[in-house]
């Protein structure tokens, strides 16, 4: 790919939900700035992927290392603080928290993020609702907020879980716009996604996850060569 | 004879004395202010923590009586104990939860409060051993001794500081947690610990200080209530009954629904003596079963 060392290499990651085995030795890499898609049907394990990373999943085996830290052996609190921040899929805003109160909540972990007024710039309704409980909003602004809070944080790489999931297609739109000023602005992105066009705008690369493995990977160029293979998989 | 006359024609209030009136509300308002104080606490960490804190009564009587044994050991009086007390019993508290409590999260809720239960009579069972469970006096400071008479009663000085006192703490309580950016961590955490926690928020730290607070706002109480109620061993069993009801009736994990709700059934129980003394010990679990009927989620909860 190249010749920079990955931001984030995972080998032979194993994950478990109790007894039931959900990753059986995902293998990726995301490069420095880069934007790469984790594409695959539902119960692959993409989600499980992204949980893993981070620790939210403490039933796990194999390597993740970051930035050229060892994920594997630290806390969950203190995984955040290497510069990895996770957008789930059910975005995460807290109902007992405002607005302000939401964006603020992750802490700092490195110099560099976006500053309350930039974001309030870049999402202005999010600040004409700075003091509404969080879940007041609508689903689209939600999902803003849920991105737009780690973008404060000063993280390198940002995982998004489906963030453009029953949304409108405006609201898509500018979530793809976001995304693209992201990138421009150096941040290392995977995503699971299952809306493939979306996917295919902002992506650099994508992974085709099968069984909980990792069967595929692509650049997003070599897309329309690759199209019998996802048909194949994920019945697109 | 006149005197008499002007005696006979004081003021009624539904057919009772004014001064009993307000006498048994006032007694209602300082139970009230210890409900408050206590179910505060046991909702917090209820919030949080997920555990049932048996320990609560347990606490509140070891904040009693290391203000009473501060006094009586080492001769430090009422108004250092306010601060020491509760400090003792946080740190308590903190030790605790990092022992014990901290490695009974991941397993059935059962065993946090089958813990808390045990802690609890420990504690009762070491201070009777030594004490015996007759109350010790603990005497009003003298800042506060004597009385005021407002005209239409006669307020013990001590009391109703206890109510500024705990009006005071409970406020102070809900603004830190309503309006700091530590409380929004805390209240975070109690809707998705696991989240808040990948986020970065050290949240096994946040449980630890949480238990402390409440067990500090519970050694606090206990300080509060020596010069009221004697510092006896058993004065937290007594209260804890009620104060759980309390905490059913406002709503689980309510910080605002612990603290009206406290001030509400304690002033209740006091009506309820004015009118019906026999009912006085009950009234507080009738309003519980019925709320509990028509909403069961308690008067200040959220529906699951």
């Amino acid at each position: 790919m190249s010749d920079a060392a990955p931001l984030l290499a995972v080998r032979g990651l194993n994950a478990w939900y109790g007894e039931s085995h959900a990753l059986h030795g995902v293998d990726l890499e995301v490069f420095p700035g880069e934007t790469v898609t984790l594409l695959g049907r539902n119960g692959v394990g993409k989600t499980t992927t992204l949980r893993a990373i981070v620790g939210l999943i403490r039933q796990r085996t194999g390597q993740i290392a970051f930035d050229g830290k060892d994920l594997m052996r630290l806390p969950l609190h203190r995984t955040a603080h290497q510069g990895i921040g996770l957008v789930p899929e059910e975005r995460g805003i807290f109902a007992t928290l405002t607005v302000d109160e939401n964006l603020v909540l992750p802490p700092i972990v490195a110099e560099g993020g976006m500053s309350v007024e930039e974001i309030f710039d870049l999402f202005p309704n999010l600040k004409e609702r700075r003091n509404s409980p969080g879940t007041r909003l609508s689903g689209g602004e939600q999902q803003m907020l849920a991105i737009a809070r780690m973008l404060r944080t000063g993280v390198k790489m940002l995982l998004l879980d489906e963030p453009t999931e029953g949304l409108a297609p405006v609201i898509v739109q500018r979530i793809g716009d976001l995304l693209a000023t992201m990138k421009k602005r150096g941040m290392t992105i995977l995503l699971v996604e299952q809306n493939f066009r979306f996917a295919s705008r902002v992506t650099d690369r994508f992974y085709l996850m099968e069984h909980g493995k990792v069967v595929a990977g692509f650049p997003v160029g070599e897309l329309p060569d690759r199209m019998t293979l996802l048909h194949e998989v994920l019945g697109v | 004879m006149k005197c008499w006359v002007y005696d006979g024609a004081m003021t009624m209030i539904f057919g009772i004395p004014v001064q009993a009136f307000l006498g048994q509300l006032l007694v209602g308002l300082i139970n009230g202010s210890f409900y408050a104080m206590l179910s505060l606490g046991l909702a917090v960490i209820f919030g949080l923590l997920r555990v049932i804190n048996f320990a609560h009564g347990a606490l509140y009587m070891l904040g009693a009586f290391i203000g009473y044994l501060l006094l009586t050991r080492f001769g430090i009086g009422y108004w250092p104990a306010l601060i020491l007390s509760p400090l003792i019993v946080g740190g308590f508290g903190i030790v605790v939860e990092r022992l014990a409590l901290s490695r009974l999260y991941d397993i059935d809720p059962l065993y946090g409060l089958l813990f808390t239960f045990g802690l609890a009579l420990v504690l009762e069972g070491v201070f009777r051993y030594y004490y015996g469970v007759s109350g010790s006096p603990y005497s009003v400071p003298p800042l506060l001794s004597g009385g005021t008479n407002l005209g239409f009663m006669f307020l013990p000085n001590y009391r109703g500081w206890v109510v500024v006192a705990s009006m005071i703490v409970c406020f102070g309580t809900w603004a830190l947690i309503e309006k700091t950016r530590l409380g929004s961590y805390l209240r975070a955490a109690t809707e998705n610990p696991r989240l808040v926690q990948a986020f970065g928020v050290n949240v096994p730290l946040l449980l630890t200080l949480t238990y402390g607070l409440g067990a500090a706002l519970a050694g606090l109480a206990g300080v509060l209530a020596a010069p009221i109620y004697q510092v006896s061993p058993l004065m937290g069993s007594d209260l804890i009954i009620v104060v759980f009801a309390v905490v059913v009736v406002g709503g689980m994990g309510s910080i605002l629904g612990a603290i009206v709700t406290g001030y509400m059934l304690g002033l209740a129980e006091g009506l309820t003596k004015v009118f019906y003394p026999e009912a006085s010990n009950l009234v507080v679990f009738v309003i519980m079963a019925i709320v509990l009927l028509v909403r069961p989620a308690g008067l200040f909860g959220r529906d699951a």
